[in-house]
């Protein structure tokens, strides 16, 4: 993957001082520039490389003007700012003379061995200058030698040595601004630097994440598809070994005596098994595509509970398992697709007889109740509806389970506990088709189990016209 | 590295890594008070928190070759703590050489080893061929205890091919020579690549000698 990087990065990687006016502060600049003018008197001006001038702070000696009042003195001196402004003091302090007779100085800045700019101090009189220079006498023929002679002596006079202290101390004074200011700059080059490499970073990992999630997505996909196409064909040569072996049970390929009967039973029996469970497989698949097909009508709650329990008692019985039914007076009749709903029912019940302890009690529980729309939004204790919907429960006496297995029983394939199903059969299925039958009705379901105390599974199914 | 042709100056830059506290700012403090002032710049410390690097630390050295070359060298440290990631690898960028600081003791040998592929990964990341890089490796706090032997640290150096240093960088010990030793073969490569003793005039030899003795006050090895 490409890496943005920086424009500033090669300043960045080598920490270079881009250019002096980047780093340094110009008011910081400007002031300590003032803080010298006041305590020596002195004009300074701060040049960068490139000549931009970035500090200046003089004062406009009477000399000066007076020079400038004058034709060939205006032209002289500004020949002489010209040339100072040039001036590229490579090897160290440089001191251009004026023709007045005073000096600039020209001292270079450098910072980590480098040259960044330069400042200049003067004019200022050098203290050996003791008359009126001959070159400030002949600079203008109107010019009047008494009163060059007072200006003159109104410059600041500055020994060789002071000159020379005051800018090193200038200069050190600039090389701390210099450093806090590069200090900064880099701070905050590399602040933005680092953000910049951190967001790059997660945005890449989340390109990953996104692939990974697809990928996923589409696994998912395939493996409902393969799941409908491998079932769907099972069950087609599974119809024949069942019909045929129907048809050798009842004796029209001839008589079938003895332990064959019991062994044709077994493979009939076996056959039924596995037709079931692949129409599970099935069922799962459409609903999961949201494919299935609901077929209302009114249903009598009372009717269809008392079938499933007809339906069961025999196998209950065997463990001396009790199957009560409570209908709570008042209780509506329900619009569901029948078929659908008694699978609903008969996988609660079957689970509920096969984890049932002997002699225990099987409660099919129904009522008519207020359900609430799942709005969840801000408001929603004044927004959600409410409309009337059957609540159905099953209720044992079985083992229970943990509550950290509830919110994963009605995934597809999941078993609490796989020696329970190699006790009691089954492939996971079961429940994960009960939530998706229920849901396509517009209801929910819910589990409460606790170990040792039993289970409840209670599922609401709405009104259509408010589901 | 970085040439300037015009103004006759050479910039090579040179990174201390390794992980979380294991001297890599010792080093550069004591570079920085062990070569001669007028060869060295301040030692930049840019945001630190509880005395621990959060961006870089970076110390200018310079001095004249005597055929008048400049020559900047920039050393660099990183933020060794793990989640400073992004910062070394931007510090990483475009340095020449790179001074591996690990700590002796035996219970961070993990934390080197960690540190180490870390370094090769950025190095990876910057574009930078971590087979050919020039690396050396400092066994730093030789003074601490439970650290491994020097017969076990020359033993496991001769089956490394990066030049093994040892030091004690808060006594100043082993960290010139491991300045020197990461520049001269930092000098190398960079010789390799861009010929530098024809291009610049510099031979190789002379510019170690040199560098001895104008960096360093005249100490050898």
């Amino acid at each position: 993957m490409s890496v943005e990087v920086p424009q500033s990065t090669s300043k960045l990687a080598l920490a270079e001082v881009a250019r002096l006016e980047d780093v340094v502060d110009r008011d910081a600049l400007a002031e300590v520039c003032r803080s010298f003018h006041g305590l020596f008197g002195l004009s300074i001006r701060v040049y960068s490389r490139e000549g931009s001038l970035l500090a200046d702070v003089h004062t406009e000696q009477a000399l000066c003007q007076y020079v400038n009042t004058l034709g060939l003195g205006r032209i002289a001196c500004s020949q002489t700012v010209a040339q100072v402004k040039r001036i590229d003091p490579s090897e160290g302090p440089i001191l251009h003379p004026c023709f007045t007779g005073a000096v600039y100085r020209v001292v270079p800045i450098e910072y980590q061995g480098r040259r960044v700019g330069r400042f200049v101090v003067g004019p200022y009189l050098p203290a050996e200058v003791k008359e009126v220079p001959r070159s400030l006498l002949v600079i203008d023929p109107n010019i009047d030698a008494e009163r060059a002679r007072t200006d003159l002596a109104g410059l600041p006079r500055v020994r060789a040595e002071t000159a020379d202290r005051i800018s090193t101390h200038l200069r050190g004074i600039l090389d701390l601004l210099l450093f806090s200011s590069h200090k900064a700059y880099l701070t905050s080059e590399m602040h933005i630097a680092s953000v910049r490499e951190s967001f790059r970073e997660l945005a890449e990992k989340n390109v990953r994440l996104e692939t990974a999630y697809e990928k996923l997505k589409e696994l998912d996909r395939l493996k409902s598809n393969f799941l409908a196409t491998v079932s769907h064909e099972l069950r087609t040569p599974l119809t024949s070994i069942i019909g045929y072996s129907e048809m050798l049970e009842s004796g029209i390929a001839g008589e079938i005596v003895g332990e064959q009967l019991e062994f044709i039973q077994i493979i009939r029996e076996k056959g039924e098994h596995l037709l079931a469970l692949i129409t599970s497989l099935l069922d799962l698949g459409k609903l999961e595509q949201g494919a299935l097909r609901l077929e209302r009508e009114v249903v009598d709650v009372r009717s269809m509970l008392s079938d499933v329990q007809k339906t069961f008692v025999p196998r209950a019985q065997k463990r001396g398992v009790r199957l009560e039914i409570m209908v709570e007076q008042g209780t509506g009749p329900m619009s569901a697709d029948i078929v659908r709903m008694r699978q609903v029912m008969f996988n609660l019940v079957e689970n509920a007889v096969k984890f049932s302890p002997d002699n225990g009690i099987i409660t099919l529980f129904a009522r008519t109740v207020e359900m609430l729309d799942e709005s969840s939004d801000a408001g929603a204790v004044l927004m959600a509806e409410t409309h009337p919907a059957v609540e159905i429960s099953v209720r044992d006496q079985g083992a229970g389970m943990d509550s950290q297995e509830l919110p994963k029983i009605f995934d597809a394939f999941y078993q609490v506990d796989n020696s329970s199903t190699r006790q009691h059969g089954g492939a996971g299925l079961g429940l994960s088709i009960v939530k998706r039958i229920v849901e396509a009705h517009g209801g929910s379901i819910t589990v409460a189990s606790a170990k040792g105390e039993g289970t409840v599974f209670t599922f609401t199914v709405p009104e259509p016209d408010a589901a | 590295m970085q040439f300037d042709f015009k103004a006759k100056e050479l910039t090579v830059k040179l990174v201390y890594y390794g992980p979380a506290l294991s001297g890599k700012t010792t080093n550069l403090q004591a570079i920085h008070r062990l070569v001669s002032p007028e060869s060295s710049g301040r030692l930049m410390t840019l945001d630190t928190r509880d005395d621990r690097t959060l961006f870089f630390d970076l110390l200018p050295l310079s001095f004249q070759t005597s055929g008048g070359v400049q020559i900047r060298v920039k050393l660099f440290t990183v933020p060794g703590q793990v989640i400073h990631n992004a910062t070394r690898r931007l510090v990483l960028q475009g340095s020449d050489g790179v001074a591996f600081i690990a700590d002796s003791q035996r219970t961070e040998t993990k934390a080197n080893q960690v540190a180490f592929v870390n370094m090769r990964e950025n190095l990876l990341e910057n574009g930078l061929d971590a087979e050919r890089f020039p690396v050396v490796i400092q066994f730093n706090k030789r003074d601490m205890p439970d650290v491994r032997s020097d017969e076990e640290l020359d033993r496991m150096a001769q089956r490394g091919r990066e030049p093994v240093f040892k030091a004690v960088a808060v006594r100043g010990v082993g960290v010139m020579e491991t300045f020197y030793g990461l520049l001269e073969l930092t000098w190398r490569a960079l010789e390799a690549e861009h010929h530098l003793a024809e291009k610049f005039g510099i031979d190789p030899e002379t510019f170690f000698r040199e560098v001895r003795t104008r960096v360093g006050h005249g100490e050898g090895p």
